[in-house]
């Protein structure tokens, strides 16, 4: 089924009332965030979504998809669902090595020639771990932003979902920017949770969220990605001082003050 | 009167399930009856009886192995449904033998796994999944779809006609699936059979001798090296 679009048909919220926003629409392109503070129902929207909820969650949301209910076969052909869900509590619980895990995973996603597929999705997750996966150890042994690398990978090439669901990308370790820029490269439907600001301007707009409830949707308009730019460059600078201390570095007063000068601001 | 027959491994999700199940059955109008079939300790009737006011009654197996515990009460346990005016009897049991069934003809077998108990569970458990009508997945809500989509794959393969459920039970996501299988399900009638075939003989095991090695014991043997054979009359 060609996906090209995905509606959200409001509920109620954690204190029964009917959510402020009734309808929400993605377009297949979109990249949207879900913002608001923990607790707020952030990922009990992506699990209605992902779950292709019809009045049956506590949230009684419904989900659309291309205008009408999505088939049966979604839900119970693994190969037929077009939404690919990373958690935000991902651990794995089998025990199998990598490669045989993804080898499985990519027959019955029935991606074909399993040998390249699986190959093809370590090196993609690679590219967002800091030391690569060992494919002969077990997923258990995985460390917590390995783990998060390998299902973004797994939903992108494997499963090779045209709508993928991440939560809180930013939580575990990974390289989210160049996390993002890869995803990018795909024509798809992207919904970030975020509490990260760059991630969440990066979007065309956001839902915001409030006591388990969809409050408001706001486009990002061109003041937004004006500061984004700017936003941009701290995270940046951010990164670096991350990547520094990772490497076993040592900061000083005299280099923060050079970054931030060449960067334009005053110390 | 239908009768539901749920089995599963120990936590595996029996009663969060039943609970979301007999919520919505209650709603509907449906008059429930619950039965907890278990080893030696169980609180499941007090707390149905409690939250849906229904009558309840628990059974614990024993020394007797909880399938075979489970057909001697069974037929007794549908008379006392009958008189309850129940339309609908649930039976909860731990199926621990996983060589027989726990279900019977014409009831609905519901197998509980966890979605968190390892990929190999559906492999290992034998009559009591490929036996079931519908095999639900719970705890989803703690597994990558990654690897729900793996451990549902080999749910399918070891038992191919049985339909799959998924579901985060403490929300009661996915639970309408079951009980549209539920409200399908036709009476039971005589005569209450047990579905597939049991092992074979009565071991001494059972029966309570406890000393180690072939020698001490009668019936349907084998040493480690040789395959099956009979001893005795
Ligand atoms: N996270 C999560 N927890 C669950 C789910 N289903 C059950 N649980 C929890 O798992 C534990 C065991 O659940 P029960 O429903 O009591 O399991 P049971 O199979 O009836 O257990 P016994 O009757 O004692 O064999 C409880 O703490 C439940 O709250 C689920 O879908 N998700
Ligand atoms: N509309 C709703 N109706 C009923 N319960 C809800 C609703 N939305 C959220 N909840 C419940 O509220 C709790 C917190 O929600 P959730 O985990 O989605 O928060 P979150 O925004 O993802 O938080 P965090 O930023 O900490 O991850 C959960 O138990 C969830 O089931
Ligand atoms: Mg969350
Ligand atoms: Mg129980
Ligand atoms: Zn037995």
């Amino acid at each position: 089924m060609d996906i090209k679009e995905i509606t959200i048909l409001g509920g109620i919220g954690k204190n029964g009332e009917k959510e402020l926003l009734d309808t929400v629409s993605l377009k297949m392109g979109d990249v949207i965030s879900i913002v608001g503070p923990t607790g707020s129902g952030k990922t009990a929207l992506i699990n209605d979504i992902e779950l292709f909820a019809n009045r049956n969650t506590p949230s009684k949301r419904k989900i659309l998809i291309n205008g009408t209910l999505p088939p049966d076969e979604f839900t119970t052909d693994p190969s037929k669902n077009p939404i690919a869900l990373i958690t935000q509590h991902t651990n794995f619980l089998s025990d199998l090595p990598v490669h045989q895990f993804l080898t499985i995973h990519a027959k019955i996603r029935g991606a074909g020639r399993s040998e390249t597929i699986v190959n093809e999705t370590l090196e993609f997750a690679n590219q967002l771990t800091g030391e690569p996966i060992n494919e002969h150890c077990a997923m258990t042994e995985l460390s917590g932003g390995q783990t998060r690398s390998l299902l973004i990978a797994d939903a992108v090439i494997i499963g090779n979902s045209p709508i993928i669901l991440l939560d809180e990308i930013e939580n575990a370790g990974i390289h989210r920017t160049k996390a993002i820029e890869l995803l990018k490269q795909y024509k798809k439907i992207f919904i970030f949770v975020t509490h990260d600001p760059r991630i969440a301007l990066l979007s065309d707009f956001r839902v915001c969220m409030k006591n388990g409830s969809m409050q408001s949707l706001i486009v990002t308009d061109r003041e937004e990605k004006k500061a984004a730019e700017e936003i941009k460059k701290l995270d940046d600078l951010m990164l670096e001082f991350r990547t520094a201390i990772r490497a076993g570095g040592h900061i000083t007063f005299k280099g923060l003050e050079e970054r931030l000068k060449a960067l334009g601001y005053v110390v | 009167m239908k009768v539901i027959v749920c089995a599963g491994p120990p936590t595996s999700g029996k009663t969060t399930v039943l609970k979301q199940v007999s919520k919505i059955l209650k709603e509907k109008g449906h008059r429930l009856a619950y039965l907890k079939i278990d080893v030696q300790f169980a609180n499941e009737d007090i707390l149905f009886k409690k939250e849906f006011d229904i009558p309840t009654k628990k059974v614990y197996s024993g020394d007797l192995c909880p399938d075979h515990c489970n057909v001697v009460v069974l037929g007794d346990a549908i008379k006392w449904a009958a008189e309850e005016k129940a339309d609908i009897l649930i039976v909860e049991t731990a199926g621990l033998c996983l060589r027989c069934s726990p279900y019977i003809e014409r009831s609905l077998g519901i197998v509980v796994l966890e979605a968190t108990s390892g990929m190999n569970l559906p492999r290992k458990i034998g009559p009591m999944l490929t036996l079931a009508d519908v095999a639900v997945v719970t705890k989803i809500d703690l597994v990558s779809q990654a690897e729900r989509e793996v451990f549902r794959a080999n749910v399918n393969e070891a038992a191919k006609h049985v339909a799959v459920v998924e579901t985060d039970a403490l929300h009661g996501i996915n639970i309408g699936h079951l009980v549209t299988r539920i409200e399908r399900t036709q009476d039971i009638s005589a005569p209450l059979l047990l579905r597939g075939n049991p092992p074979v003989g009565t071991c001494t095991i059972c029966v309570g001798k406890k000393e180690i090695g072939k020698e001490a014991h009668f019936g349907v043997l084998r040493t480690l090296e040789t395959d099956i054979f009979y001893r005795g009359e």
